[in-house]
């Protein structure tokens, strides 16, 4: 009984904290108040629904014991409640309009956390702090798991949170959705923080950060349906769909050629592909197009079978708008397919020069793969070396050490063209 | 809340002045500041070149040289300092400002609130 409380606490708070505390934050425009009084009615919670049931609306029950905690405090500290009503009175000059009050929402939790996204990366804050602020006060994360999806001692951890909250209250970043005229160049900040968050769990395999971020762009969509949102979560589960089958049996990392098709997480494909032609309507962004290559992969019954032609054209519609080294790689990539590997080198070639893909891993492994699949075998030798010396992990260089190995055996018998 | 805007010119002409800086665009936002009832105070450098610079040491011995831009890529032109509501009205203030174009910036710091 009282574990089975436990638990609904547990999946209760996860579930409400950023509405929670947003609401909070909303009411009394004070980030540490607003934590404070949400971790007292979680113990108040943790402490009555055993004993007396957990209430018909969680969510709200929270809420109004949280309310009454925040107003208790500032009854007894009234230093800060004259800060929070200058505050207060100040916000509602800048907004045109007072904060809601929560009385008027009929019981329910109003839901004032794409205000809380796009306050926690906000552009005058350290980039590290929006990861830590976006998923301490938005995913409901503690300090501990924050720690630990960031790969940061805890102390150290909790140390950036309180600074980072600080931050915010000195330099006075507001709690407010950017004007029509601002969002645009709002949202790609906030975006990039959700995309930074899936990359950290997912290139350091952990599918709980990546879960978070997934979570998290689903809330942001529900909030606000703009298009590069929704290929953002487009992307984002499109590439987690993949997570079983990029890890083989010994740790070490899968490529999308070699990876087994049967282990991709359908139900999660379907569920991305089904929001690309949303993503699609209109002008496109970065997010958008990379959502559109991910579903081509997504649909695709094997590598060699992909939709080159197409991947190619959308490369070319991300090099367009978001050109980097790194999609001029992956074009090269996509040519080398559509039109063999004498062609992708051709592109290869061309960025040898180029500063920033210097002990770049990917660039380094894919090309030593091209030189390979023509028979060009003390090169491919070669650049299978510095891809080995470039590699950042230990799989990534077992990885490599096995394609030399091949590529040893394959120039002792002499016979160039198996490998395509 | 005040915030201090801090207006650095990008290139600064053989006259010592800011590259790319017409006057009426500096007049009309003054003005502004000043309409918007937000402005608190502000000052303008006689020119970006001329300045002197203090150090004492622990000793108590006094240097003095001139003006540090040799290396400075970006030079102090001068401040405002605004009363607004929050930091995203003061940024909006200083992307108004005609220091922020033209290769120039405009850093915004909070002030401290000492009384509060």
């Amino acid at each position: 009984m009282v574990d089975v409380a436990r638990d609904a606490v547990a999946a209760v708070f996860r579930e409400e904290h950023g509405r929670l505390l947003a609401a909070l934050v909303r009411r009394f425009g004070d980030l540490d108040l607003a934590e404070e009084a949400a971790a007292e009615a979680v113990a108040a919670a943790v402490a009555h629904w055993p004993v007396r049931g957990v209430p018909p609306n969680p969510g709200a029950w929270l809420m109004t014991t949280a309310r009454r905690r925040a107003v208790d405090r500032l009854r007894r500290d009234q230093a800060l409640a004259t800060r929070l009503a200058v505050l207060r009175v100040e916000a509602e000059r800048a907004e045109h309009a007072p904060p809601a009050d929560l009385a008027d929402a009929g019981g329910g939790v109003p839901d004032e956390r794409l205000r809380l996204f796009f306050t926690c990366a906000h552009p005058a804050l350290p980039a590290e702090d929006r990861l830590v602020l976006t998923l301490r006060c938005l995913a409901g994360l503690t300090t501990a798991e924050v720690a630990r999806a960031l790969l940061v001692p805890e102390a150290t951890m909790a140390k950036r949170i309180t600074r980072a909250k600080a931050r915010i209250r000195t330099a006075r970043i507001p709690f407010r959705v950017p004007g029509a005229d601002e969002l645009p160049q709002r949202l790609p900040g906030v975006l990039l923080v959700l995309y930074s968050i899936f990359t950290e769990g997912y290139g350091a395999r952990r599918d709980d950060v990546a879960d978070e971020a997934v979570r998290l762009a689903g809330i942001l969509r529900r909030l606000l349906p703009e298009r590069e949102v929704t290929g953002l979560l487009a992307l984002m589960l499109l590439t987690h769909a993949r997570r079983a089958a990029r890890t083989g049996a010994d740790g070490a990392p899968v490529l999308l050629d070699a990876q087994d098709r049967s282990r991709w997480d359908r139900a999660m494909i379907a569920e991305g592909a089904a929001l690309v032609p949303e993503a699609l309507a209109g002008p496109v962004g970065p997010y958008g197009v990379q959502a559109a290559i991910a579903a081509l992969h997504a649909e695709a019954p094997t590598f060699a079978d992909t939709d080159w032609t197409q991947i190619v054209a959308l490369y070319d519609v991300l090099a367009a708008i978001d050109p980097s080294p790194v999609v001029a790689v992956n074009r090269a990539v996509a040519v080398a397919m559509r039109d063999g590997p004498t062609a992708g080198l051709v592109l290869f070639d061309r960025l040898s020069k180029e500063p920033r893909l210097r002990g770049y891993h990917p660039y380094l492994a894919a090309r030593a793969d091209l030189l390979a699949r023509v028979g060009r075998f003390p090169e491919a030798a070669v650049a299978y070396r510095a891809a080995l010396a470039a590699a950042g992990s230990e799989p990534e260089r077992a990885l490599v050490r096995g394609r030399l190995a091949e590529l040893e055996l394959e120039s002792e018998s002499g016979e160039a063209g198996t490998w395509t | 809340m005040k915030y201090m805007l801090l207006i650095n010119a990008g290139a600064v002409d053989v006259e010592g002045g800011a590259v790319g800086c017409a006057p009426e665009d500096w007049m009309a936002y003054d003005k502004q500041v000043h309409d918007a009832g937000v402005f608190v105070s502000g000052e303008s450098m006689a020119d970006l070149v001329t300045a002197a610079v203090v150090r004492v040491a622990d000793d108590g011995r006094r240097t003095v040289t001139d003006g540090p831009f040799a290396e400075a890529r970006e030079v102090l032109g001068g401040f405002y300092v605004i009363d607004v509501p929050d930091l995203d009205v003061a940024l909006e203030w200083a992307a108004r400002c005609p220091g922020a174009r033209g290769g120039g910036s405009v850093v915004v710091r909070p002030i401290a609130d000492f009384g509060a």
